[in-house]
């Protein structure tokens, strides 16, 4: 491939980087299209390097060579460096992966365990307010209480008597008592199966002979045989000092 | 050597020095004339060989000459920082002369020292003008007061009695 000869001593300078900016564009241009001039570049290019032979050889100071190599250290040490500051990213990525997902979960367990304990509570404030309403309906003063009897019987004194014994609970609700004179009052027993009978309350009847005892203090679990309403001073007695007026066996 | 500096390999690197520098650094020192700035760019380049030691491939042709052309562009881009020469990665070296050997690199100076003495005067004075001052054409010609066109045969000429002296 031959060079251009308009062109074969502006190469020379341009290998030497001596050749002016006007010159050096035309060239620049003649050259991506030429191959035989490239190749000519090349060679003097290579023939230029051999004026750095011509040189006298000088060598440089150690501290140089110390130098470089200290840079050299430096730069080996800031590289793994940055090679570990690149990898603690992805660590620190995974394991904030991880802990959300640990975060995640514990947080629909606990999503479900309020949701159980709302449901539970929900069903308790359910329930407390069916008792509560069952209690007011029974104790309330202003109950309309209707004792429902064969017909063309006269009313009869009745009480109803209602114990839970593992509770200790205990709910009379009486009707149609006989008024008592002033300084007596009725007094209800629990008879157990063994031992003496055992006071569960002082009331007196109101006007409509009705009357009400909730839950007076009894000993837990005791075996009730029976229950019995006694006439007794209005403070009460500890042990029955009448025949019952009124006396009962669970059903 | 240049693939053991790629495995980051110190050991080689301070060998590819010490069989290297002192062509970078005479190179640069000739330009230079500043031992200092000599210093300065022969750091530069090797640090920049040991960072990026892709840079060099064989097919840019010996490492002698590549850094030697490396060596003098850097010190003409610091002596005229206006003008920068060229980039490290364009630097290819056609050369068939090997010169990884001490003994070879030897032989090579004194060729190119008695080539460039059997030269006229002033056509040694015109390719070390453009080379080691980084001379324009148009520079040397107000210099040594010659015409345009003498100069660019006189460097021509020059390039192609060192490459016939090596072929």
């Amino acid at each position: 491939m031959n060079v251009h000869e308009e062109f074969a001593e502006d190469l020379a300078l341009y290998a030497l980087g001596s050749l002016e900016r006007d010159e050096r564009l035309a060239l620049e241009k003649h050259l991506e299209e030429c191959a035989g001039c490239r190749r000519e570049l090349d060679l003097l290019r290579g023939d230029m390097s051999l004026l750095a032979l011509s040189v006298d050889g000088r060598v440089p100071r150690a501290h140089s060579r110390q130098r470089l190599m200290r840079a050299i250290g430096r730069e080996r040490r800031t590289r793994s460096t940055r090679r570990w500051l690149t990898v603690v990213p992805w660590f620190a990525a995974a394991a904030l992966a991880i802990l959300a997902f640990v975060v995640w979960r514990s947080n629909v367990g606990l999503r479900e365990v309020v949701s159980r304990l709302r449901q539970h509570s929900a069903d308790q404030q359910a329930q407390l307010e069916k008792a509560r309403s069952v209690v007011t309906t029974l104790t309330s003063t202003d109950a309309m209480r209707v004792t429902l009897v064969a017909a063309k019987t006269p009313p009869q004194p009745q009480g109803k008597a209602f114990y839970v014994r593992d509770l200790s609970s205990l709910v009379l609700i009486a009707t149609n008592l006989p008024s008592l004179p002033a300084g007596k009052a009725y007094e209800l027993w629990l008879i157990p199966t063994s031992g003496a009978p055992l006071p569960a309350g002082v009331f007196r009847p109101d006007a409509h002979g009705s009357a009400t005892v909730l839950n007076p203090p009894l000993p837990r679990g005791v075996e009730a045989k029976t229950f019995a309403i006694t006439v007794e001073p209005e403070q009460g007695s500890s042990a029955p000092t009448s025949q019952p007026v009124m006396l009962g066996s669970g059903e | 050597m240049v693939s053991a500096i790629r495995s980051r390999d110190e050991s080689a690197m301070a060998h590819l020095y010490d069989r290297y520098s002192p062509i970078v650094y005479s190179v640069a020192l000739r330009v230079l004339g500043d031992t200092g700035a000599a210093e300065d760019i022969l750091q530069e380049i090797f640090l920049q060989l040991w960072r990026s030691p892709e840079l060099f491939d064989s097919s840019r042709g010996n490492l002698a000459a590549w850094l030697s052309v490396i060596a003098r562009n850097r010190a003409i881009d610091t002596l005229r920082r206006w003008r920068p020469i060229t980039d490290i990665a364009d630097v290819i070296v056609s050369t068939e002369k090997d010169m990884s050997a001490e003994t070879d690199r030897t032989r090579a100076m004194e060729r190119v020292r008695e080539v460039l003495g059997d030269m006229p005067g002033s056509q040694r004075q015109a390719l070390e003008l453009a080379y080691f001052d980084g001379m324009t054409h148009s520079e040397i010609a107000r210099k040594t007061g010659e015409p345009l066109g003498t100069v660019k045969t006189r460097i021509r000429a020059g390039l192609l009695t060192l490459r016939k002296a090596f072929s």
